[in-house]
C-alpha cells in the first residue's frame, strides 16, 4: 500500500509540470500554430523564477512567502509568454516556418535557462549553489491538517497548490475552448482561418493571444518543475528539454482536449515511474521501461490516423502560415 | 475606402544578389545583437569579443580541427535531412536515427574489434546506415499508408531511441558504476578513423564532401530527385504525373535516415569512440534548421554549419574566459537563427506603403 502511495505521488507531481506545458500547447495547437518550441518555453518559465527570486531572496533579510509566489510566478509568466511572441512574431506576421521557430525557440530557451541556471551564482557575486530555499518552501506548502490525514490525505492533499491550480487552468481551458464564443472563434481559425476571417474574426489577433497565453501557461510546468519537484534548485542535466517533449506528445494523447489532459499527464507520469517499484528490474531494463510513455503516444497517434472520427484529428490547419491574399 | 498602411505582397521574382544581401544583413544584425547581449554579460567591448571567438574558434590547429568536426556533423545530418524536407516530410527524428547508428558502430567496435580495420570499416558503415534506415522506415510506412503525422512520430522515435542508448549504455559500461561506455578500444585503436594529413577528422570531411556533392547531382539531376520536388509540391499533381507517392516517399525517407545513421557512425568511430545519451547532442534539431534555411542547396548547408560551429566554439571559449558555462553558444545560435528566419520573409514577400492606386 505504501509504495502504490508513494508512485501515486509520484505520478501526480511528474505529471503536473506536463499537464501544465501541455494545456499551453492545446491553446497554441487550437489556433492553428504547432509550437515545437514548448520546451524552451518551460526552460525560459523556470529559470525566470529562479532567477527573479534568486536576487529577492538575496536582497532581503526576511523574505516574504506570498512576495516569492507572486515573483516567481509572474516573472516565469512574463518570459514565457515574450518567448511565445517570438515565436508568434516569426510564425504570424513574418510568416516563417512553424516547425523551424519552434524549434530554434528550444535551443535558444535552453540556451538562456541553462547559461544563467549555471552561472547564476558568479554573476551575482555570490559562490554557494543557487537555491531558493524560503521560495521552494512557500510552492511545497500543502494544506495542513489534511495532507497527512490518512490514505485519502497523502491521495489527493498532499501537493503543493500548484498540482491545483494545474487542474484548474486545464478545466478553464477546456470550458474556455468549447463552451464559450471566443473559444469558438479561436477554433475555427485553428480549423479554418480563411472561414474565419470571412466571418469577421480577426485571425491574427487571435492567433497572438493563444500563443502567447499558451506559452505563458506552458511556462508554469518550468515553474512547478524547478520550485517543487526538484525544490528551488537548478540542474543542467537536460530534463526539463525531456518533459517539454512529453508535453508535446501529451498533446496528440489527450487529442488536443485539455480535459483529457489531465488524467492524460497522471497516466504518463504512472508510465514513467512503473519501473522504480517493480520488482527484480536491473538497471538497464528500467531504462526500456521508460519508454513506455512515448511508445504509448506512438501508438496512440497511430491509432487515431486510423479511425476517421472527425474529433480525433488534429486542426485542420495545424502548422500552416495563414496569408490572406492566398487563396 | 478605408486601406492599410502597409500591405504585404508576394515577391515572386528576387534576383539572386538582393537575395544575399537580405541574408547577409540578416546575420551581421545578428551578430550586432549577439555582441552586444556578450557585452553585455561579459563586460568585453564588441570587438574584443569576436576576436576571442575567432581565436576560440581558429586559433591553434586543434581548434580548427575541432570546429571543422562540428560544422562536419551538422552539415552530415542537414544533408541527409535535406531530401526529406524538400518531399515536405518533417523528419525531425534524426536525433534518433545519429542514436541508433551510433549504437550500432560502437557495438560493432566492441564485438567485432577483431576482424580488423578495413572489415570493420565497411560493417560500421553499412549497419549504422541501415539502423538509421530502419528507424526512419516506421514513421515513413505509417505516412504513406495511413498518413500519421511524421513530425509527431519522428519526435517520439528520439525519445524510443535515447532509452535505448541508455539500455546499451548500461550494458557496456565501463569501467562498471561510472554510467558511461568510456572510451572504446583505447589501446588497439580499432574502428577508430585512422589520422591522415595530421588529424582523425580528415576521413570525415571527405566523407561529408563526398555525400554533399551526391546529394546535389541526386536532387538536381535524377529523376528521382525530380519526383522527390514534385510529391513536395503537390501530392496530388504527383499522382497525376503517374508518380507512386508512397513508393517515393518510402524510398526517400529511407535514404535520409541512413545518411543520419552514418551521422551516428562518424561521431562514434570519427570523434568521441564512445556512445552515450548525448552523442547527438541536439545537432539533429539544429540541422533541421540548417537544412531548411540553406533550401536544401548541399553548398548553402555547409556554409551555414561553419557559421553555427564558429559560434559554437567561439562562444565556448568566451564563456570559459568568463567561467560561465558553454550554453552561451545556444544563445547566440538561437539569436542568429531567429534573425535569419525572420529574414525570409523580406525575400518572399515585399511591403507596399500606401493605397493600391497610387504604387505601380
Amino acid at each position: 500500500m505504501n509504495s502504490f502511495i508513494t508512485l501515486f505521488q509520484a505520478a501526480i507531481a511528474f505529471g503536473t509540470v506536463i499537464l501544465f506545458g501541455c494545456v499551453g500547447e492545446i491553446l497554441t495547437e487550437r489556433a492553428g500554430n504547432l509550437n515545437l518550441g514548448v520546451p524552451g518555453i518551460m526552460y525560459l518559465g523556470g529559470i525566470a523564477s529562479l532567477a527573479s527570486v534568486f536576487i529577492y531572496e538575496g536582497s532581503t533579510d526576511s523574505p516574504s512567502k506570498i512576495l516569492c509566489v507572486i515573483i516567481a510566478m509572474v516573472s516565469a509568466f512574463i518570459a514565457s509568454a515574450l518567448g511565445g511572441l517570438i515565436y508568434a512574431f516569426l510564425t504570424i506576421s513574418l510568416k516563417a516556418n512553424q516547425n523551424v521557430c519552434g524549434l530554434t525557440l528550444t535551443i535558444f530557451g535552453g540556451g538562456v535557462a541553462n547559461f544563467f541556471g549555471g552561472s547564476l551564482n558568479t554573476l551575482a557575486g555570490r559562490f554557494e549553489a543557487v537555491s531558493v530555499p524560503v521560495t521552494s518552501a512557500a510552492f511545497r506548502t500543502n494544506i495542513p491538517g489534511i495532507s497527512n490525514a490518512g490514505t485519502i490525505g497523502k491521495l489527493f492533499f498532499s501537493y503543493g497548490f500548484m498540482v491545483y491550480l494545474a487542474i484548474a487552468i486545464a478545466i478553464i481551458v477546456h470550458i474556455f475552448l468549447h463552451h464559450t464564443r471566443r473559444g469558438l472563434n479561436l477554433r475555427t481559425v485553428g480549423e479554418s482561418p480563411q472561414t474565419a476571417d470571412a466571418a469577421g474574426i480577426n485571425v491574427d489577433r487571435n492567433k497572438y493571444l493563444a500563443i502567447c497565453i499558451g506559452a505563458g501557461i506552458s511556462g508554469f510546468g518550468g515553474v512547478y518543475y524547478v520550485m517543487d519537484y526538484i525544490k528551488g534548485t537548478w540542474a543542467n542535466d537536460g530534463s526539463i528539454e525531456k518533459l517539454g517533449w512529453l508535453a508535446v506528445a501529451l498533446v496528440i494523447f489527450t487529442t488536443w482536449k485539455s480535459s483529457h489532459a489531465v488524467w492524460g499527464s497522471y497516466l504518463f507520469g504512472l508510465l514513467y515511474w512503473m519501473y522504480y517499484y517493480i520488482p527484480g528490474l536491473t538497471r538497464r531494463s528500467q531504462e526500456l521501461f521508460k519508454m513506455l510513455p512515448y511508445v504509448v503516444t506512438l501508438l496512440v497517434l497511430i491509432v487515431n490516423s486510423l479511425r476517421s472520427g472527425k474529433d480525433k484529428q488534429p486542426p485542420k490547419s495545424l502548422g500552416l502560415a495563414y496569408f490572406r491574399e492566398e487563396r | 475606402m478605408n486601406e492599410p498602411l502597409l500591405r504585404i505582397v508576394k515577391n515572386e521574382a528576387m534576383s539572386f544578389k538582393k537575395k544575399v544581401l537580405i541574408r547577409a544583413v540578416a546575420v551581421i544584425l545578428a551578430l550586432l545583437v549577439c555582441g552586444i547581449v556578450i557585452t553585455l554579460i561579459t563586460g568585453y567591448n564588441p570587438v574584443t569579443v569576436y576576436v576571442t571567438m575567432t581565436q576560440g574558434a581558429f586559433g591553434t590547429k586543434t581548434r580548427a580541427w575541432s570546429t571543422v568536426k562540428e560544422m562536419l556533423m551538422l552539415s552530415c545530418i542537414a544533408i541527409g535531412l535535406a531530401p526529406a524536407f524538400k518531399m515536405k516530410f518533417w523528419n525531425i527524428g534524426a536525433e534518433g536515427q545519429i542514436l541508433v547508428g551510433g549504437i550500432v558502430s560502437a557495438g560493432c567496435m566492441i564485438y567485432l574489434a577483431k576482424i580488423g580495420n578495413a572489415g570493420l570499416f565497411i560493417l560500421m558503415f553499412l549497419l549504422s546506415a541501415l539502423a538509421g534506415a530502419v528507424w526512419a522506415f516506421l514513421p515513413a510506412l505509417f505516412k504513406a499508408k495511413f498518413n500519421t503525422n511524421e513530425t509527431l512520430f519522428t519526435l517520439m522515435m528520439n525519445y524510443v531511441a535515447i532509452q535505448l542508448t541508455s539500455y546499451f549504455v548500461a550494458k557496456w559500461e565501463n569501467p562498471i558504476g561510472s554510467n558511461t561506455v568510456g572510451v572504446i578500444n583505447q589501446s588497439g585503436h580499432e574502428g577508430w578513423f585512422p589520422k591522415i594529413c595530421g588529424s582523425q577528422y580528415f576521413i570525415s570531411l571527405i566523407m561529408v564532401l563526398v555525400l554533399a556533392v551526391f546529394m546535389h547531382i541526386y536532387l538536381k539531376y535524377t529523376k528521382h530527385g525530380y519526383e522527390i520536388a514534385v510529391v513536395g509540391e503537390s501530392e496530388n499533381t504527383a499522382r497525376y504525373a503517374g508518380i507512386s507517392v508512397t513508393k517515393v516517399v518510402i524510398r526517400t525517407v529511407l535514404l535520409s535516415g541512413a545518411i543520419c545513421g552514418m551521422a551516428g557512425f562518424m561521431a562514434v568511430a570519427g570523434a568521441s569512440h564512445t556512445i552515450s545519451t548525448s552523442t547527438a547532442g541536439g545537432r539533429g534539431f539544429t540541422a533541421i534548421i540548417v537544412a531548411w534555411l540553406a533550401k536544401f542547396d548541399s553548398a548553402t548547408m555547409i556554409l551555414i554549419s561553419l557559421l553555427l560551429a564558429f559560434l559554437e566554439s567561439g562562444s565556448s571559449e568566451i564563456a570559459s574566459k568568463c567561467h560561465l558555462n558553454d550554453f552561451a553558444s545556444k544563445i547566440v545560435i538561437g539569436i542568429i537563427l531567429f534573425f535569419i528566419l525572420g529574414s525570409e520573409f523580406f525575400i518572399n514577400y515585399k511591403l507596399i506603403v500606401g493605397k493600391k492606386g497610387e504604387k505601380k
